[in-house]
């Protein structure tokens, strides 16, 4: 790199650390599209993260999660909180295109220099945020927001990534789920700090509750107490509990939460990112040694695991 | 390469959001990141999504005389360091008023009766100098 994009680097870094919102928007950017000045952003802005407390949101689609973080927002700034959303939403794996709509329901915060909302498509990445959507979160946070949300993509069971990221997550259900409720138990529900039963004015939300309790009351007794709440987003009933609730959990669990120590995260980070790199090698690898597995797997004589590991363990050697 | 990264959006108090929605799908088939967002936009709120959003372009939907507020979004945007991004229209313009509307900065003007086509591949050259320009800060 010349030395001439080495000082617009640093400029840059320098004007988003100052609060600069177009230099986040930029940086980020940058960090999304992979460009190749952006080790050296995320380099320089590591001594100014870690101050933001970061609140991600996540649950099936509709539930109500757009409409309930602009309801959050919207009590943080009453509590003169500066807030930026993260907001992610799928790739559509035909184009890799996408509509990025989640702000349409904050649109109450379109004019307030308070708020930055940033959307963010997932690009083909499974799990419910995007590939670098953990970097994006270090932006905010080393320009100085004081409150990161982060909203996954409409979420079902396995898209639990959000849990490695947020110091609280919030998982959003909507009452009436059913058999659907039971569906969730095993995955997201096991990473929720706080459960949120939205459009909590409609008839069955009680019900909701009380299975969402029960389900709660057969996990190990040394699992953290998880609250359940009831909101409704479009009126704002119970969002201000809901705020008390986030913050409460966040105090009396700070080392639990702080899953964002410089170490773990950036383990996280490489594991993620090497995965998607062993994916994208192996499946278009046309190596005698890949031909052979697919043969014996095709045959019984070996099941996929085996394959995988195997196949492995050769890489690795 | 990055996906080009469009807004598609509506100013004024023209609520006929259909033609927004069906350029914002075809974008998004060919394979652009699209922020969309209802009708009855302020500029300033514009200006502060354009640029929270790092868009290339903004495309603005304009079918009841809201055409006439364009130069002040433009004006908006440059006064919000955002010249470089790309503005076009698409709608019910007529002829007299195009020549204002490229005069205060709009780089094309969609008439009735354009393609899809024609659009994605505008929104495409206009994007490309400025993913060109992605390796500077």
């Amino acid at each position: 790199m010349s030395n001439a994009a080495n000082d617009d680097t640093a400029e840059l870094v320098q004007r988003l650390m100052d609060g600069q919102r177009a230099a986040l928007a930029r940086a980020i950017t940058h960090i999304e599209s992979g460009a190749s000045l952006a080790p050296r952003i995320l380099g320089a802005i590591q001594s100014a993260v870690g101050n933001a407390r970061v609140i991600g949101f996540t649950g099936a689609p509709g539930v109500g999660k757009s409409t309930l973080i602009n309801a959050v927002i919207r009590e943080l700034r009453k509590r003169n909180k500066s807030v930026a959303v993260a907001a992610v939403d799928p790739s559509s794996p035909i184009s890799g295109g996408a509509i990025l709509g989640d702000r349409v329901r904050m649109g109450e915060h379109g004019s307030d220099d308070g708020v930055f909302i940033r959307s963010i498509s997932s690009r083909g990445h499974l799990g419910g945020l995007s590939a670098t959507t953990a970097q994006v979160i270090d932006l905010m946070d080393a320009a100085g927001w004081d409150v990161v949300v982060i909203e996954t993509v409409g979420a079902g069971q396995s898209e639990v990534e959000i849990a490695q990221i947020a110091d609280i997550s919030v998982v959003v259900c909507a009452p009436g789920l059913g058999d659907d409720v039971q569906a969730i138990k095993a995955g997201i529900l096991e990473i929720a700090d706080v459960l949120v039963v939205n459009k909590a004015d409609q008839p069955l939300a009680d019900q909701t509750c009380k299975q969402l309790v029960a389900m709660l009351e057969l996990r190990h007794a040394d699992r953290r107490e998880v609250p359940v709440l009831t909101t409704v987003a479009t009126s704002g009933d119970g969002v201000e509990r809901l705020v008390k609730v986030i913050e409460q959990q966040y105090q009396e669990n700070v080392e639990a939460t702080r899953v964002r120590g410089p170490v773990q995260r950036f383990q996280y980070l490489i594991a993620n990112a090497a995965g998607r790199q062993l994916q994208e090698q192996l499946a278009t690898s046309s190596e005698k040694a890949m031909h052979d597995m697919c043969a014996r797997v095709s045959r019984g004589e070996l099941s996929v695991d085996s394959a995988a590991r195997s196949l492995l363990e050769a890489m690795l050697r | 390469m990055r996906p080009i990264k469009v807004l598609v959006t509506k100013i004024g108090l023209d609520g006929h959001d259909r033609g927004s929605r069906v350029v914002a799908a075809h974008l998004r088939d060919a394979g652009m990141e699209v922020v969309y967002t209802p009708p009855w936009q302020q500029i300033d709120a514009v200006v502060k999504l354009a640029m929270e959003e790092d868009v290339d372009v903004i495309g603005l939907s304009c079918l009841a005389t809201d055409h006439l507020l364009v130069p002040k979004l433009m004006h908006a945007l440059r006064d919000g360091g955002l010249a470089h991004v790309k503005v076009v229209v698409g709608g019910i313009v007529p002829d007299e008023d195009e020549v204002t509307l490229l005069d205060a900065g709009v780089s094309r003007v969609f008439h009735p009766g354009t393609s899809l086509d024609d659009i994605t591949e505008t929104i495409t050259d206009l994007a490309t100098l400025a993913l060109a320009n992605d390796e500077h800060p």
